[in-house]
């Protein structure tokens, strides 16, 4: 992303500059929140060293829980911005997406038996097939959008509905179980390492993308085609191709995320997996001050919505709200967020804060 | 130009088709070979079988399974089924079998309202409706039975059960189902009166939905663990968020099962839960029973004699299972 701050002026205020910036949103509610647990309860913040049945040391804590929690959802955070920046909408199928992903990987790694005691495949295998499965579910999604100009909604309601019966019929509506216990680091801990393994997935995820973006024009090419498809176009620029590539990346970080949460219970379960994950990924890409109508985007805002996400849902489990006044709960907070961090009323409060700094020296010089 | 719109329409519309035609297949394939039958029905009873989807939890796939081979051609039989979790569509559907003219119309409702009007017709046009694993709304008139699963007695006898261990005290995480289905409120019911019951020795230490997943219950329990609560009962409605939760056990370094720092309590007896349990592993799965075509059939039988039921209302027998009882032959007869 070009560096905005430099055209300002070095007197511009504080808060306008502030404002100016995007990832401000998630990082305040981020710090809100962790100040209200603070208050609440410092012990929120305690993280220890213990040791699980296996022997393994390992990290523990409200905090960890978040980092390790939050993942997979960052994860497909990444795909969703790019797909919102160049398409103009979202992609409802991913929790979809992911059930037929991680099927797959069973489906590999189990063979015909799906309770077999070995690994019929190496995990890398499983992992790579899945990920081709993804990313050609994702350039159905991405072609539909891209060539036939389906609202993206839409094309990706047929994934939406299909996709878990698809899931099942890929294993015979069995329910494989892996019974190799190097399966499971992927979800949980490598053993003789403290930090949980899908963060450092996810870290992993975030720098390749960042190398990405910073070595090619991609994240230009994206922008322009969401800001306008036709003066993207007499620039030379594909719009097609472009969508379609940021459809099948999505489809990429849907088999990261499904190779994770598989991995976590070492089994799948076709109706309940990432659930409602969709959701909560567009909620990342709007909690970071994206414009979910397309356009200029920042990743790491996404990011970091996720995680503030993860935070709430951490924090609603810790302060035991009822189960059936939960949604309510997270509803609130995520009316505030998003309100707060839609573009429009970002521009606004820059422009008061203009106002108050320009009125105050106003009334000194008089 | 207009040559390659055209085909680009029909591409997607082939890919399309293609899409729906395999997921048809995964549903219906063994059901079709039987509907097939239709002409060909000398003396066979026909039967319409309208089911909530099998790839819904491992329950329903089992209880599709299990009709699909009690009212098979080989037992004289002649069954079509139809499945949706949709209200709606179960009802074309269930007008779709009428039409046709079957015997017994055999339904699992999605929902309990709106069935009134599709079951007097049945009645008018004289095919014999038997309700199976959910009850509906409506008047006893317009069915011959009902065959359930009394889910506040599955709750019961999992807490009687939990009484019988004897602790000195109880504290227990209850990881619910979806709020509001029929098999939360039962099970959950159980335990909220037990605890409210004797408060001195009972304590609910947290009580959350997981919403019948896995990875929801670990988080739950994640968090207790993260703020130093105790606990030594894990009341899991459901056998995926008990081995949810479990993880979360594994991965603070907390014993359970037998004998061990902590109960792990999971319903539905799956078969991967029930080896759980024969490894001591769990303490306790309770059974929500899938297998009810015996019932049905044992239904069909007395009204093809012209026998009168006792009462409409049946309610099936269901187990619950101790690890320090169950065997193998268990495991291999009750796990679904």
């Amino acid at each position: 992303m070009p560096n905005n701050s430099k055209v300002q002026p070095p007197k511009a205020p504080l808060w306008a500059r502030l404002t100016k910036h995007q990832i401000i949103i998630p990082i305040a509610a981020l710090l809100a929140l962790a100040l209200f647990n603070l208050i609440a309860d410092p012990s929120f913040f305690k993280i220890t060293l213990n040791e699980t049945s296996n022997g393994n040391k390992v990290l523990s804590g409200n905090i960890i829980s978040i980092i390790d929690s939050g993942s997979e959802l960052a994860i497909l955070a990444l795909g969703m911005t790019l797909v919102t920046a160049a398409s103009g909408g979202q992609d409802i199928s991913v929790g979809a997406a992911i059930a037929i992903s991680g099927s797959v990987m069973l489906r590999v790694l189990c063979g015909s038996d799906s309770h077999s005691a070995t690994l019929q495949a190496p995990i890398i295998v499983a992992l790579l097939i899945a990920c081709l499965v993804s990313m050609a579910f994702g350039a159905f999604n991405g072609a539909l959008v891209a060539f036939f100009k389906i609202q993206p909604m839409v094309a990706t309601l047929i994934l939406f509905t299909a996709g878990r019966s698809i899931a099942a019929w890929i294993n015979n509506n069995e329910l494989p179980i892996v019974n190799d216990e190097s399966f499971g680091y992927f979800g949980n801990y490598i053993p003789g390492i403290p930090i949980p393994t899908p963060f450092l997935i996810a870290i992993v995820c975030f720098i390749v993308t960042w190398l990405f973006m910073k070595f090619t024009s991609i994240s230009l090419y994206v922008q322009s085609v969401g800001v306008n498809e036709k003066t993207s176009r007499l620039n030379g620029l594909n719009p097609e191709f472009i969508k379609l590539m940021t459809y099948v990346l999505l489809g990429l970080c849907v088999a990261i995320a499904a190779f994770i949460k598989v991995s976590r219970i070492s089994t799948i379960n076709y109706s309940v997996i990432a659930k409602d994950i969709e959701m909560d990924a567009i909620l990342a890409v709007a909690l970071g001050g994206n414009a979910l109508s397309g356009g200029k985007f920042s990743m790491s805002s996404s990011v970091l919505g996720a995680y503030v996400i993860q935070f709430l849902t951490t924090t609603l489990y810790k302060f035991e709200v009822k189960a059936t006044a939960l949604p309510a709960y997270k509803a609130v907070v995520v009316i505030l967020l998003v309100v707060l961090s839609a573009p429009t009323v970002r521009e606004k409060l820059a422009r008061l804060g203009k106002k108050l700094k320009k009125s105050k020296p106003a009334g000194q010089a008089a | 130009m207009k040559m390659k719109k055209i085909l680009a329409v029909l591409s997607t519309a082939a890919l399309c088709t293609a899409m729906f035609a395999a997921c048809g297949d995964a549903s219906s394939s063994s059901g079709s070979a039987a509907s097939g039958g239709g002409s060909a029905s000398g003396g066979k009873i026909k039967v319409g079988i309208i089911n909530n989807d099998p790839n819904e939890s491992g329950y329903r796939t089992a209880n599709d399974k299990d009709l699909k081979e009690a009212f098979s051609e080989a037992n004289g039989y002649d069954a079509t089924f139809a499945y949706s979790m949709k209200n709606d569509e179960q009802i074309a559907a269930a007008q779709k079998m009428i039409q046709d003219e079957v015997d017994y119309l055999l339904i699992s409702a999605a929902d309990t309202a709106g069935w009134d009007s599709v079951l007097k017709d049945a009645q008018a046009a004289d095919v014999k409706v038997i309700l199976f694993d959910r009850t509906i709304d409506a008047s006893e008139d317009l069915y011959e039975a009902s065959i359930v699963s009394d889910m506040d007695k599955e709750g019961q006898t999992a807490v009687e059960w939990l009484k019988g261990q004897n602790l000195d005290s109880y504290k227990v995480i209850h990881i619910q189902g979806v709020m509001g289905s029929a098999a939360q409120k039962g099970r959950s019911q159980a335990l909220t009166d037990a605890a409210a019951a004797d408060s001195g020795k009972w304590e609910i230490v947290a009580e959350q939905t997981g919403e019948w997943n896995a990875e929801k219950a670990q988080q739950i329990v994640q968090s207790v663990i993260d703020s130093n609560k105790e606990f030594n009962v894990i009341y899991a409605e459901n056998d995926d968020m008990a081995k949810g939760a479990v993880a979360a056990l594994d991965k603070a370094g907390i014993s359970h099962g037998v004998g061990k720092d902590v109960i792990v309590m999971g319903f539905d007896c799956n078969g991967w839960a029930l080896k759980e349990l024969l490894d001591q592993n769990w303490n306790y799965d309770g059974q929500c029973n899938p297998f009810q075509s015996s019932y049905i059939k044992d239904v069909i039988d007395k009204l093809e004699k012209g026998e009168k039921l006792e009462q409409k209302k049946i309610i099936m027998d269901e187990k619950g299972f101790d690890a320090t009882t169950i065997t193998q032959e268990d495991v291999d007869k009750y796990g679904i």
